[in-house]
Protein backbone atom coordinates (compact mmCIF):
# COMPACT_ATOMS: atom_id res chain seq x y z
CA UNK A 1 0.00 0.00 0.00
CA UNK A 2 2.87 2.55 0.96
CA UNK A 3 4.80 1.91 -2.36
CA UNK A 4 1.24 2.10 -4.68
CA UNK A 5 0.65 5.51 -2.29
CA UNK A 6 3.97 6.60 -3.30
CA UNK A 7 3.88 6.39 -6.92
CA UNK A 8 0.18 8.13 -7.25
CA UNK A 9 2.01 10.73 -4.80
CA UNK A 10 4.97 11.41 -6.98
CA UNK A 11 2.58 12.00 -9.78
CA UNK A 12 1.03 14.74 -8.05
CA UNK A 13 4.27 16.08 -6.47
CA UNK A 14 5.85 16.45 -9.76
CA UNK A 15 3.05 18.08 -11.17
CA UNK A 16 2.98 20.59 -8.20
CA UNK A 17 6.84 20.94 -7.93
CA UNK A 18 7.24 21.68 -11.76
CA UNK A 19 3.94 23.47 -12.76
CA UNK A 20 2.86 24.82 -9.19
CA UNK A 21 -0.46 23.10 -10.51
CA UNK A 22 -2.81 21.36 -7.82
CA UNK A 23 -4.58 18.72 -9.67
CA UNK A 24 -7.47 17.98 -8.21
CA UNK A 25 -8.11 15.35 -10.69
CA UNK A 26 -5.77 13.23 -9.84
CA UNK A 27 -7.59 10.82 -7.89
CA UNK A 28 -9.82 10.52 -11.29
CA UNK A 29 -6.32 9.71 -13.32
CA UNK A 30 -5.74 7.33 -10.81
CA UNK A 31 -9.47 5.82 -11.01
CA UNK A 32 -9.23 6.17 -14.96
CA UNK A 33 -6.14 3.94 -14.81
CA UNK A 34 -8.10 1.13 -12.54
CA UNK A 35 -11.31 1.33 -15.17
CA UNK A 36 -9.11 1.03 -18.36
CA UNK A 37 -6.91 -1.85 -16.42
CA UNK A 38 -10.14 -3.61 -16.05
CA UNK A 39 -11.10 -3.31 -19.87
CA UNK A 40 -7.79 -4.57 -21.27
CA UNK A 41 -7.58 -7.32 -19.16
CA UNK A 42 -11.06 -8.45 -20.32
CA UNK A 43 -9.98 -7.73 -24.13
CA UNK A 44 -6.73 -9.69 -23.74
CA UNK A 45 -7.96 -13.24 -23.40
CA UNK A 46 -4.48 -14.91 -21.16
CA UNK A 47 -4.21 -13.43 -18.18
CA UNK A 48 -0.42 -12.58 -17.32
CA UNK A 49 -0.39 -11.48 -20.95
CA UNK A 50 -3.28 -9.28 -20.29
CA UNK A 51 -1.90 -7.51 -17.18
CA UNK A 52 1.25 -6.83 -18.96
CA UNK A 53 -0.61 -4.93 -21.44
CA UNK A 54 -2.58 -3.41 -19.49
CA UNK A 55 0.26 -1.75 -17.50
CA UNK A 56 1.76 -0.51 -21.00
CA UNK A 57 -1.18 0.88 -22.29
CA UNK A 58 -3.10 2.42 -19.68
CA UNK A 59 -0.45 4.98 -18.22
CA UNK A 60 -0.29 5.74 -21.88
CA UNK A 61 -3.67 6.49 -22.57
CA UNK A 62 -4.20 8.25 -19.29
CA UNK A 63 -0.79 10.18 -20.06
CA UNK A 64 -2.48 11.01 -23.68
CA UNK A 65 -5.96 12.19 -21.92
CA UNK A 66 -3.50 14.23 -19.49
CA UNK A 67 -1.73 16.04 -22.04
CA UNK A 68 -5.35 16.96 -23.95
CA UNK A 69 -6.76 18.62 -21.04
CA UNK A 70 -3.29 20.21 -19.97
CA UNK A 71 -3.16 22.08 -23.97
CA UNK A 72 -7.20 22.26 -24.19
CA UNK A 73 -7.39 23.87 -20.67
CA UNK A 74 -4.91 24.44 -18.22
CA UNK A 75 -2.76 26.16 -20.67
CA UNK A 76 -5.87 28.56 -21.77
CA UNK A 77 -6.28 29.62 -17.92
CA UNK A 78 -1.80 30.63 -17.98
CA UNK A 79 -1.81 28.07 -15.25
CA UNK A 80 -3.63 30.56 -12.38
CA UNK A 81 -3.66 28.64 -9.59
CA UNK A 82 -7.02 29.39 -8.48
CA UNK A 83 -8.68 28.95 -11.45
CA UNK A 84 -6.78 25.88 -12.30
CA UNK A 85 -8.16 24.62 -9.20
CA UNK A 86 -11.72 25.25 -10.44
CA UNK A 87 -10.86 23.63 -13.97
CA UNK A 88 -9.26 20.21 -12.21
CA UNK A 89 -12.55 20.14 -10.26
CA UNK A 90 -14.91 20.66 -13.30
CA UNK A 91 -12.45 17.62 -15.44
CA UNK A 92 -12.42 15.14 -12.55
CA UNK A 93 -16.49 15.35 -12.24
CA UNK A 94 -16.54 14.63 -16.41
CA UNK A 95 -13.74 11.61 -15.88
CA UNK A 96 -16.52 10.39 -13.12
CA UNK A 97 -19.20 10.36 -15.48
CA UNK A 98 -17.47 8.98 -18.45
CA UNK A 99 -16.49 6.13 -16.00
CA UNK A 100 -19.66 6.11 -14.44
CA UNK A 101 -21.74 6.29 -18.05
CA UNK A 102 -19.41 3.54 -19.94
CA UNK A 103 -18.14 1.17 -17.54
CA UNK A 104 -21.31 1.24 -14.78
CA UNK A 105 -21.60 2.03 -11.21
CA UNK A 106 -20.55 -1.41 -9.80
CA UNK A 107 -16.86 -2.61 -8.57
CA UNK A 108 -15.04 -5.00 -10.80
CA UNK A 109 -12.04 -7.38 -9.92
CA UNK A 110 -8.96 -8.15 -11.99
CA UNK A 111 -7.57 -11.43 -11.39
CA UNK A 112 -4.22 -11.09 -10.04
CA UNK A 113 -1.38 -12.02 -12.77
CA UNK A 114 -0.35 -14.63 -10.73
CA UNK A 115 -1.38 -16.08 -7.02
CA UNK A 116 2.28 -17.11 -5.18
CA UNK A 117 1.97 -17.18 -1.87
CA UNK A 118 5.73 -17.09 0.00
CA UNK A 119 4.83 -19.15 3.22
CA UNK A 120 7.27 -18.20 5.87
CA UNK A 121 7.64 -20.42 9.39
CA UNK A 122 5.09 -17.61 10.74
CA UNK A 123 3.71 -16.03 8.49
CA UNK A 124 2.49 -16.12 4.66
CA UNK A 125 2.60 -13.50 2.60
CA UNK A 126 0.62 -12.63 -0.68
CA UNK A 127 3.43 -13.12 -3.50
CA UNK A 128 1.49 -10.40 -5.75
CA UNK A 129 2.03 -7.78 -3.07
CA UNK A 130 5.92 -8.18 -2.62
CA UNK A 131 5.62 -8.00 -6.62
CA UNK A 132 3.80 -4.64 -6.02
CA UNK A 133 6.45 -3.58 -3.89
CA UNK A 134 9.32 -4.25 -6.15
CA UNK A 135 7.55 -2.67 -9.39
CA UNK A 136 6.51 0.73 -7.37
CA UNK A 137 10.20 0.36 -6.17
CA UNK A 138 11.49 0.09 -9.99
CA UNK A 139 9.45 2.92 -11.40
CA UNK A 140 10.00 5.21 -9.11
CA UNK A 141 13.94 4.57 -9.48
CA UNK A 142 13.50 5.11 -12.97
CA UNK A 143 11.41 8.45 -12.25
CA UNK A 144 14.50 9.70 -10.17
CA UNK A 145 16.88 8.49 -12.93
CA UNK A 146 15.07 10.76 -15.38
CA UNK A 147 14.68 13.59 -13.36
CA UNK A 148 18.20 13.93 -12.03
CA UNK A 149 20.10 12.01 -15.44
CA UNK A 150 18.30 12.78 -18.42
CA UNK A 151 18.11 15.74 -20.50
CA UNK A 152 14.15 15.90 -20.40
CA UNK A 153 14.18 15.91 -16.70
CA UNK A 154 16.93 18.40 -16.43
CA UNK A 155 14.94 20.99 -18.45
CA UNK A 156 11.78 20.19 -16.52
CA UNK A 157 13.78 21.18 -13.30
CA UNK A 158 14.85 23.84 -15.10
CA UNK A 159 11.40 25.17 -15.63
CA UNK A 160 10.79 24.34 -12.23
CA UNK A 161 13.23 27.17 -11.11
CA UNK A 162 12.04 29.56 -13.16
CA UNK A 163 9.57 29.47 -16.38
CA UNK A 164 10.80 32.80 -18.06
CA UNK A 165 14.37 32.51 -17.96
CA UNK A 166 13.80 28.74 -19.42
CA UNK A 167 12.00 29.97 -21.99
CA UNK A 168 14.23 32.37 -22.84
CA UNK A 169 17.01 29.53 -23.39
CA UNK A 170 14.45 28.29 -25.96
CA UNK A 171 12.91 25.93 -23.70
CA UNK A 172 9.37 24.87 -25.00
CA UNK A 173 7.82 25.50 -21.89
CA UNK A 174 4.27 24.66 -23.00
CA UNK A 175 5.57 21.23 -24.30
CA UNK A 176 7.70 20.74 -20.72
CA UNK A 177 4.56 21.38 -18.60
CA UNK A 178 2.26 18.73 -21.13
CA UNK A 179 4.84 16.30 -20.72
CA UNK A 180 4.78 16.68 -17.13
CA UNK A 181 1.11 16.79 -16.45
CA UNK A 182 0.90 13.46 -18.43
CA UNK A 183 3.85 12.07 -16.91
CA UNK A 184 2.14 13.00 -13.51
CA UNK A 185 -1.19 10.97 -14.42
CA UNK A 186 0.54 7.92 -15.85
CA UNK A 187 2.22 7.38 -12.75
CA UNK A 188 -1.40 7.43 -11.31
CA UNK A 189 -2.16 5.07 -13.79
CA UNK A 190 0.90 2.55 -12.97
CA UNK A 191 0.16 2.98 -9.54
CA UNK A 192 -3.90 2.16 -10.08
CA UNK A 193 -2.87 -0.89 -12.61
CA UNK A 194 -0.82 -2.41 -9.50
CA UNK A 195 -3.64 -2.14 -7.04
CA UNK A 196 -6.33 -3.34 -9.14
CA UNK A 197 -5.69 -7.15 -8.39
CA UNK A 198 -5.76 -5.60 -5.15
CA UNK A 199 -8.62 -3.57 -4.37
CA UNK A 200 -11.31 -3.75 -7.20
CA UNK A 201 -11.99 -1.24 -9.81
CA UNK A 202 -15.14 1.32 -9.48
CA UNK A 203 -15.84 4.68 -10.40
CA UNK A 204 -15.47 6.47 -7.37
CA UNK A 205 -12.38 5.28 -6.04
CA UNK A 206 -10.24 7.82 -6.87
CA UNK A 207 -11.84 9.85 -3.75
CA UNK A 208 -9.09 8.16 -0.84
CA UNK A 209 -6.37 7.74 -3.49
CA UNK A 210 -6.46 11.62 -4.12
CA UNK A 211 -6.82 13.04 -0.02
CA UNK A 212 -4.21 10.48 0.56
CA UNK A 213 -1.56 11.65 -2.11
CA UNK A 214 -2.54 15.39 -1.15
CA UNK A 215 -1.64 14.06 2.88
CA UNK A 216 1.81 12.88 1.50
CA UNK A 217 2.80 15.41 -0.76
CA UNK A 218 2.07 17.89 2.10
CA UNK A 219 4.04 16.34 4.89
CA UNK A 220 6.73 15.64 2.23
CA UNK A 221 6.91 18.91 1.34
CA UNK A 222 5.46 19.83 -2.51
CA UNK A 223 8.30 19.41 -4.59
CA UNK A 224 10.26 17.09 -3.00
CA UNK A 225 9.92 13.87 -4.15
CA UNK A 226 12.78 12.47 -1.49
CA UNK A 227 10.51 13.79 1.18
CA UNK A 228 7.13 12.85 -0.73
CA UNK A 229 8.95 9.42 -0.25
CA UNK A 230 9.61 9.32 3.14
CA UNK A 231 6.20 10.87 3.67
CA UNK A 232 4.73 7.73 1.72
CA UNK A 233 6.33 4.97 3.79
CA UNK A 234 5.46 7.16 7.04
CA UNK A 235 2.01 7.51 6.02
CA UNK A 236 1.19 4.21 4.13
CA UNK A 237 3.07 2.52 7.69
CA UNK A 238 0.89 4.34 10.34
CA UNK A 239 -1.95 3.75 8.46
CA UNK A 240 -2.02 0.54 9.08
CA UNK A 241 -0.76 0.68 12.60
CA UNK A 242 -3.31 3.62 13.78
CA UNK A 243 -5.97 1.48 12.24
CA UNK A 244 -5.02 -2.00 14.40
CA UNK A 245 -5.77 0.49 17.35
CA UNK A 246 -8.33 2.94 16.31
CA UNK A 247 -11.46 2.63 13.62
CA UNK A 248 -10.31 3.78 10.23
CA UNK A 249 -12.69 6.39 10.32
CA UNK A 250 -11.19 7.83 13.22
CA UNK A 251 -7.52 6.99 11.52
CA UNK A 252 -8.37 9.14 8.71
CA UNK A 253 -9.78 11.98 10.81
CA UNK A 254 -6.72 11.97 12.88
CA UNK A 255 -4.67 12.24 9.64
CA UNK A 256 -6.88 14.52 8.14
CA UNK A 257 -6.63 16.93 10.62
CA UNK A 258 -2.71 16.40 11.59
CA UNK A 259 -1.88 17.15 7.40
CA UNK A 260 -4.29 20.55 7.72
CA UNK A 261 -2.30 21.60 10.45
CA UNK A 262 0.96 20.72 9.02
CA UNK A 263 -0.07 22.88 6.42
CA UNK A 264 -1.14 25.64 8.68
CA UNK A 265 2.16 25.70 10.70
CA UNK A 266 4.46 24.33 8.90
CA UNK A 267 3.72 25.49 4.78
CA UNK A 268 7.05 24.52 3.44
CA UNK A 269 5.98 20.36 4.21
CA UNK A 270 8.44 18.79 6.74
CA UNK A 271 11.33 17.75 4.30
CA UNK A 272 10.49 20.76 1.95
CA UNK A 273 13.57 22.66 0.80
CA UNK A 274 11.32 26.14 1.00
CA UNK A 275 8.09 27.35 0.46
CA UNK B 1 -30.65 54.01 -5.65
CA UNK B 2 -30.91 52.33 -8.55
CA UNK B 3 -29.40 49.19 -6.64
CA UNK B 4 -31.53 49.20 -3.92
CA UNK B 5 -34.73 49.27 -5.92
CA UNK B 6 -33.43 46.54 -8.16
CA UNK B 7 -32.94 44.70 -4.86
CA UNK B 8 -36.44 45.79 -3.98
CA UNK B 9 -37.72 44.78 -7.33
CA UNK B 10 -35.82 41.12 -7.31
CA UNK B 11 -37.88 40.43 -3.96
CA UNK B 12 -41.55 41.83 -5.30
CA UNK B 13 -40.61 39.31 -7.92
CA UNK B 14 -40.22 36.53 -5.86
CA UNK B 15 -42.92 37.24 -3.45
CA UNK B 16 -45.21 37.40 -6.90
CA UNK B 17 -44.04 34.10 -7.89
CA UNK B 18 -45.32 32.86 -4.25
CA UNK B 19 -48.84 33.12 -5.96
CA UNK B 20 -48.51 31.96 -9.28
CA UNK B 21 -45.85 29.19 -9.95
CA UNK B 22 -47.03 25.79 -9.99
CA UNK B 23 -46.27 23.74 -7.29
CA UNK B 24 -43.14 21.61 -8.64
CA UNK B 25 -41.26 25.12 -9.44
CA UNK B 26 -42.50 27.06 -6.21
CA UNK B 27 -41.31 23.71 -4.05
CA UNK B 28 -38.02 23.94 -6.25
CA UNK B 29 -37.90 27.97 -6.02
CA UNK B 30 -37.65 27.42 -2.06
CA UNK B 31 -34.87 25.32 -1.86
CA UNK B 32 -33.02 27.73 -4.43
CA UNK B 33 -33.54 30.43 -2.49
CA UNK B 34 -32.26 28.69 0.81
CA UNK B 35 -29.25 27.27 -1.16
CA UNK B 36 -28.75 31.31 -2.70
CA UNK B 37 -28.62 32.21 1.00
CA UNK B 38 -25.44 29.41 1.14
CA UNK B 39 -24.08 30.46 -1.55
CA UNK B 40 -24.37 34.34 -0.84
CA UNK B 41 -22.42 33.46 2.28
CA UNK B 42 -19.62 32.03 -0.25
CA UNK B 43 -19.65 34.99 -2.24
CA UNK B 44 -18.63 37.45 0.63
CA UNK B 45 -15.61 35.13 0.86
CA UNK B 46 -15.04 34.45 -2.59
CA UNK B 47 -16.09 37.53 -4.18
CA UNK B 48 -15.74 40.42 -2.80
CA UNK B 49 -12.86 39.33 -0.05
CA UNK B 50 -11.29 37.21 -2.75
CA UNK B 51 -10.95 33.72 0.31
CA UNK B 52 -11.59 31.16 -2.14
CA UNK B 53 -12.34 28.06 0.41
CA UNK B 54 -13.42 24.83 -0.37
CA UNK B 55 -14.59 23.39 2.87
CA UNK B 56 -17.99 25.44 3.37
CA UNK B 57 -20.10 22.42 3.52
CA UNK B 58 -18.68 22.04 7.14
CA UNK B 59 -20.27 25.35 7.93
CA UNK B 60 -23.09 24.37 6.28
CA UNK B 61 -23.60 21.22 7.75
CA UNK B 62 -23.11 22.98 11.17
CA UNK B 63 -25.75 24.54 10.81
CA UNK B 64 -28.41 21.64 9.91
CA UNK B 65 -26.96 19.60 12.43
CA UNK B 66 -26.82 22.12 14.97
CA UNK B 67 -30.22 22.98 14.48
CA UNK B 68 -31.52 18.76 13.49
CA UNK B 69 -29.53 17.52 16.65
CA UNK B 70 -31.49 19.75 18.88
CA UNK B 71 -34.31 18.61 17.82
CA UNK B 72 -34.18 15.50 17.39
CA UNK B 73 -32.44 14.53 20.82
CA UNK B 74 -33.60 17.96 23.11
CA UNK B 75 -36.79 17.97 21.88
CA UNK B 76 -36.26 21.44 20.58
CA UNK B 77 -38.48 23.76 18.93
CA UNK B 78 -38.20 25.15 15.78
CA UNK B 79 -37.06 28.26 16.59
CA UNK B 80 -34.17 28.45 18.89
CA UNK B 81 -33.02 25.11 17.26
CA UNK B 82 -32.75 27.27 13.76
CA UNK B 83 -31.05 30.05 16.14
CA UNK B 84 -28.52 28.06 17.56
CA UNK B 85 -27.67 26.43 14.12
CA UNK B 86 -27.31 29.19 12.42
CA UNK B 87 -24.55 30.04 15.29
CA UNK B 88 -23.15 27.06 15.21
CA UNK B 89 -22.21 27.71 11.42
CA UNK B 90 -20.61 30.86 12.78
CA UNK B 91 -18.52 29.14 15.69
CA UNK B 92 -17.05 26.53 12.85
CA UNK B 93 -16.10 28.84 10.79
CA UNK B 94 -14.44 30.89 13.30
CA UNK B 95 -12.54 28.23 14.60
CA UNK B 96 -12.03 27.30 11.21
CA UNK B 97 -10.41 30.55 10.05
CA UNK B 98 -8.51 30.79 12.87
CA UNK B 99 -6.55 28.28 11.91
CA UNK B 100 -6.84 28.34 7.96
CA UNK B 101 -6.59 31.87 7.39
CA UNK B 102 -2.49 32.10 8.46
CA UNK B 103 -2.37 29.81 4.73
CA UNK B 104 -3.61 31.93 1.59
CA UNK B 105 -4.08 30.71 -2.18
CA UNK B 106 -3.87 27.41 -2.62
CA UNK B 107 -2.87 26.05 0.86
CA UNK B 108 -6.40 27.68 2.20
CA UNK B 109 -8.07 25.66 -0.36
CA UNK B 110 -6.31 22.44 0.97
CA UNK B 111 -6.81 23.30 4.44
CA UNK B 112 -10.24 24.11 4.42
CA UNK B 113 -10.94 21.01 1.91
CA UNK B 114 -9.21 18.82 4.86
CA UNK B 115 -10.90 20.79 7.93
CA UNK B 116 -14.51 20.28 6.22
CA UNK B 117 -13.32 16.17 5.16
CA UNK B 118 -12.69 15.94 8.68
CA UNK B 119 -15.79 16.95 9.38
CA UNK B 120 -17.55 14.76 7.30
CA UNK B 121 -15.42 12.06 8.51
CA UNK B 122 -16.33 13.31 12.24
CA UNK B 123 -20.13 12.47 11.43
CA UNK B 124 -19.34 9.56 10.10
CA UNK B 125 -17.58 8.71 13.26
CA UNK B 126 -20.71 9.43 15.46
CA UNK B 127 -23.03 7.66 13.17
CA UNK B 128 -24.96 6.72 16.33
CA UNK B 129 -26.25 9.95 16.92
CA UNK B 130 -25.83 11.89 14.08
CA UNK B 131 -27.42 9.06 11.90
CA UNK B 132 -23.79 8.64 9.51
CA UNK B 133 -24.79 8.84 5.72
CA UNK B 134 -28.41 7.86 6.31
CA UNK B 135 -28.72 10.83 8.36
CA UNK B 136 -32.34 11.00 9.61
CA UNK B 137 -35.47 12.93 9.12
CA UNK B 138 -36.69 15.89 11.48
CA UNK B 139 -39.29 15.12 13.74
CA UNK B 140 -42.46 17.12 12.53
CA UNK B 141 -43.22 18.66 16.07
CA UNK B 142 -39.71 20.06 15.57
CA UNK B 143 -40.87 21.48 12.35
CA UNK B 144 -43.03 24.62 13.19
CA UNK B 145 -41.93 27.86 14.31
CA UNK B 146 -44.07 30.68 15.83
CA UNK B 147 -47.34 28.65 14.42
CA UNK B 148 -46.12 28.79 11.18
CA UNK B 149 -45.70 25.04 10.10
CA UNK B 150 -42.42 24.71 8.30
CA UNK B 151 -43.48 21.11 6.00
CA UNK B 152 -46.28 23.06 4.56
CA UNK B 153 -45.77 24.74 1.12
CA UNK B 154 -46.95 28.02 1.55
CA UNK B 155 -45.10 28.87 5.08
CA UNK B 156 -41.91 27.40 3.78
CA UNK B 157 -41.71 29.12 0.33
CA UNK B 158 -42.30 32.18 2.69
CA UNK B 159 -40.11 31.63 5.39
CA UNK B 160 -37.38 30.63 2.63
CA UNK B 161 -38.19 34.21 0.98
CA UNK B 162 -38.16 36.14 4.89
CA UNK B 163 -34.55 34.78 5.29
CA UNK B 164 -33.36 35.29 1.40
CA UNK B 165 -34.60 38.76 1.97
CA UNK B 166 -32.73 39.45 4.87
CA UNK B 167 -29.60 38.03 3.94
CA UNK B 168 -29.66 39.86 0.50
CA UNK B 169 -30.40 43.24 2.20
CA UNK B 170 -28.05 42.42 4.92
CA UNK B 171 -25.31 41.44 2.15
CA UNK B 172 -26.41 45.03 0.65
CA UNK B 173 -25.86 46.81 3.33
CA UNK B 174 -22.28 45.35 3.98
CA UNK B 175 -20.57 45.75 0.74
CA UNK B 176 -21.34 49.23 1.10
CA UNK B 177 -20.24 49.45 4.57
CA UNK B 178 -16.67 50.56 5.27
CA UNK B 179 -15.78 47.13 6.39
CA UNK B 180 -17.17 46.26 3.34
CA UNK B 181 -14.99 48.10 0.93
CA UNK B 182 -12.05 47.14 3.30
CA UNK B 183 -12.89 43.73 2.40
CA UNK B 184 -12.90 44.64 -1.82
CA UNK B 185 -9.34 46.25 -0.80
CA UNK B 186 -8.11 42.84 1.04
CA UNK B 187 -9.18 41.02 -1.95
CA UNK B 188 -7.16 43.61 -4.61
CA UNK B 189 -3.96 44.07 -2.69
CA UNK B 190 -3.57 42.80 1.04
CA UNK B 191 -0.37 44.10 1.30
CA UNK B 192 -1.17 47.77 0.74
CA UNK B 193 -4.00 47.74 3.17
CA UNK B 194 -2.02 46.57 5.52
CA UNK B 195 0.83 48.88 4.95
CA UNK B 196 -2.64 51.40 5.35
CA UNK B 197 -3.19 50.04 8.61
CA UNK B 198 -5.82 47.53 8.24
CA UNK B 199 -5.15 44.12 9.83
CA UNK B 200 -6.13 41.19 7.25
CA UNK B 201 -6.02 38.75 9.44
CA UNK B 202 -8.74 40.41 12.15
CA UNK B 203 -10.33 41.07 8.71
CA UNK B 204 -10.54 37.79 6.84
CA UNK B 205 -11.46 36.44 10.05
CA UNK B 206 -14.66 38.63 10.41
CA UNK B 207 -15.70 37.91 6.95
CA UNK B 208 -15.01 34.10 7.50
CA UNK B 209 -17.39 34.12 10.44
CA UNK B 210 -20.19 36.22 8.59
CA UNK B 211 -19.81 33.75 5.64
CA UNK B 212 -20.54 30.78 8.35
CA UNK B 213 -23.26 32.59 9.79
CA UNK B 214 -24.83 32.69 6.12
CA UNK B 215 -23.90 29.19 5.71
CA UNK B 216 -25.09 28.21 9.07
CA UNK B 217 -28.31 29.65 8.60
CA UNK B 218 -28.73 27.99 4.97
CA UNK B 219 -28.02 24.57 6.34
CA UNK B 220 -30.24 24.93 9.50
CA UNK B 221 -32.99 26.28 7.38
CA UNK B 222 -32.71 23.53 4.97
CA UNK B 223 -32.81 20.55 7.20
CA UNK B 224 -35.73 22.25 9.05
CA UNK B 225 -37.75 23.02 6.27
CA UNK B 226 -36.80 20.08 4.50
CA UNK B 227 -37.34 17.66 7.20
CA UNK B 228 -33.70 15.95 6.19
CA UNK B 229 -30.70 15.84 7.96
CA UNK B 230 -27.57 13.95 6.68
CA UNK B 231 -24.19 13.40 6.19
CA UNK B 232 -24.14 14.21 2.66
CA UNK B 233 -24.48 18.00 2.97
CA UNK B 234 -20.84 17.77 4.62
CA UNK B 235 -19.01 16.02 1.56
CA UNK B 236 -17.11 17.72 -1.46
CA UNK B 237 -19.60 18.22 -3.61
CA UNK B 238 -21.50 20.57 -1.51
CA UNK B 239 -18.33 22.85 -1.17
CA UNK B 240 -18.68 23.16 -4.56
CA UNK B 241 -21.82 23.80 -5.26
CA UNK B 242 -21.43 27.36 -4.39
CA UNK B 243 -18.60 28.31 -5.83
CA UNK B 244 -20.21 26.95 -8.56
CA UNK B 245 -23.30 29.26 -8.06
CA UNK B 246 -21.38 32.15 -7.41
CA UNK B 247 -18.42 32.00 -10.67
CA UNK B 248 -21.78 30.98 -12.78
CA UNK B 249 -23.71 34.22 -11.37
CA UNK B 250 -21.36 36.66 -11.06
CA UNK B 251 -18.17 36.34 -8.23
CA UNK B 252 -18.19 39.95 -5.86
CA UNK B 253 -22.05 40.80 -7.17
CA UNK B 254 -24.79 40.49 -4.97
CA UNK B 255 -27.69 39.05 -6.98
CA UNK B 256 -25.04 36.93 -8.27
CA UNK B 257 -25.90 33.86 -6.09
CA UNK B 258 -29.44 33.92 -6.72
CA UNK B 259 -28.87 34.10 -10.52
CA UNK B 260 -26.56 31.39 -10.07
CA UNK B 261 -28.31 28.66 -8.20
CA UNK B 262 -31.38 29.45 -10.29
CA UNK B 263 -29.68 28.97 -13.63
CA UNK B 264 -27.52 25.89 -12.37
CA UNK B 265 -30.84 24.21 -10.25
CA UNK B 266 -33.00 24.00 -13.53
CA UNK B 267 -30.12 22.95 -15.86
CA UNK B 268 -29.06 19.81 -13.62
CA UNK B 269 -33.09 19.55 -13.49
CA UNK B 270 -32.83 19.79 -16.97
CA UNK B 271 -29.86 17.92 -17.77
CA UNK B 272 -31.25 14.76 -15.34
CA UNK B 273 -34.68 14.46 -17.28
CA UNK B 274 -32.68 13.99 -20.19
CA UNK B 275 -29.54 12.00 -19.66
CA UNK B 276 -27.91 10.80 -16.56
CA UNK B 277 -24.93 12.62 -16.75
CA UNK B 278 -25.68 15.04 -14.44
CA UNK B 279 -22.04 15.22 -13.31
CA UNK B 280 -20.81 15.68 -16.57
CA UNK B 281 -22.97 18.93 -16.46
CA UNK B 282 -21.64 19.85 -13.19
CA UNK B 283 -17.80 19.65 -15.18
CA UNK B 284 -18.40 21.22 -17.83
CA UNK B 285 -20.08 24.39 -16.37
CA UNK B 286 -17.25 24.55 -13.99
CA UNK B 287 -15.01 24.39 -17.69
CA UNK B 288 -16.84 26.58 -19.55
CA UNK B 289 -17.04 28.90 -16.66
CA UNK B 290 -13.51 29.15 -16.06
CA UNK B 291 -12.18 28.99 -19.65
CA UNK B 292 -14.98 31.96 -20.93
CA UNK B 293 -16.95 34.31 -18.34
CA UNK B 294 -14.51 33.90 -14.98
CA UNK B 295 -16.57 36.54 -14.01
CA UNK B 296 -19.75 35.20 -14.65
CA UNK B 297 -23.17 36.43 -16.37
CA UNK B 298 -23.47 39.81 -13.77
CA UNK B 299 -20.29 40.12 -13.65
CA UNK B 300 -19.89 40.43 -17.02
CA UNK B 301 -22.21 42.75 -17.22
CA UNK B 302 -20.60 45.11 -14.89
CA UNK B 303 -17.26 44.87 -16.50
CA UNK B 304 -19.02 45.72 -20.26
CA UNK B 305 -20.49 48.89 -18.98
CA UNK B 306 -23.64 47.49 -18.97
CA UNK B 307 -24.74 47.83 -15.08
CA UNK B 308 -21.62 48.92 -13.61
CA UNK B 309 -23.53 50.55 -10.52
CA UNK B 310 -24.28 46.59 -9.58
CA UNK B 311 -23.45 46.43 -6.09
Amino acid sequence: MAAVLALSAVGLSLTFGVMRVVNVAHGEFFMLGAVLAWVVVQAVPSAPLGFVAALILCPLVVGAVAALADTAILKRLNYDPEATIVATIGISYILQQGALSFFGPDARAVEAPFSLRLQFPWFGYSGYKLFVVIAAGLVLLAVWLFMTRSRAGLVMRATQVDRNTARAFGINVDRVYAGTFALGAALAAVAAVLIVPIQQAHYLMGHDPLLLSFIVVIIGGLGSIRGTLIAALLIGLSDGIISMFFTPTLAKIVATLAVALVLVFRPQGLFGARA
Amino acid sequence: MRALSLHLAVLALLLALHFVLPAYHHANLARIMVLAVFAMGYNIAFGYTGLLSLGHALFLSAGMFGAGLLIQHFGLTAAPALLIGTLAGAAMAALTGLLALRTAGVSLMIVTLMFAQAGYLTLLYFGAVTGGDEGFPVPAAGRVAFGLNLAAEGPRYLVALGLFALALMGNLALVRSRFGRVMVAMRENEERSRMLGYNPFAVKLGVMVLSGLYAGAAGAFYGVMFGYVGATFATIPYSILPLLYVLLGGAGVTLGPLLGAVLMFYLIDLASSHTTAQLAVTGGALLVLVLFAPKGILGSLRERGLASWLP
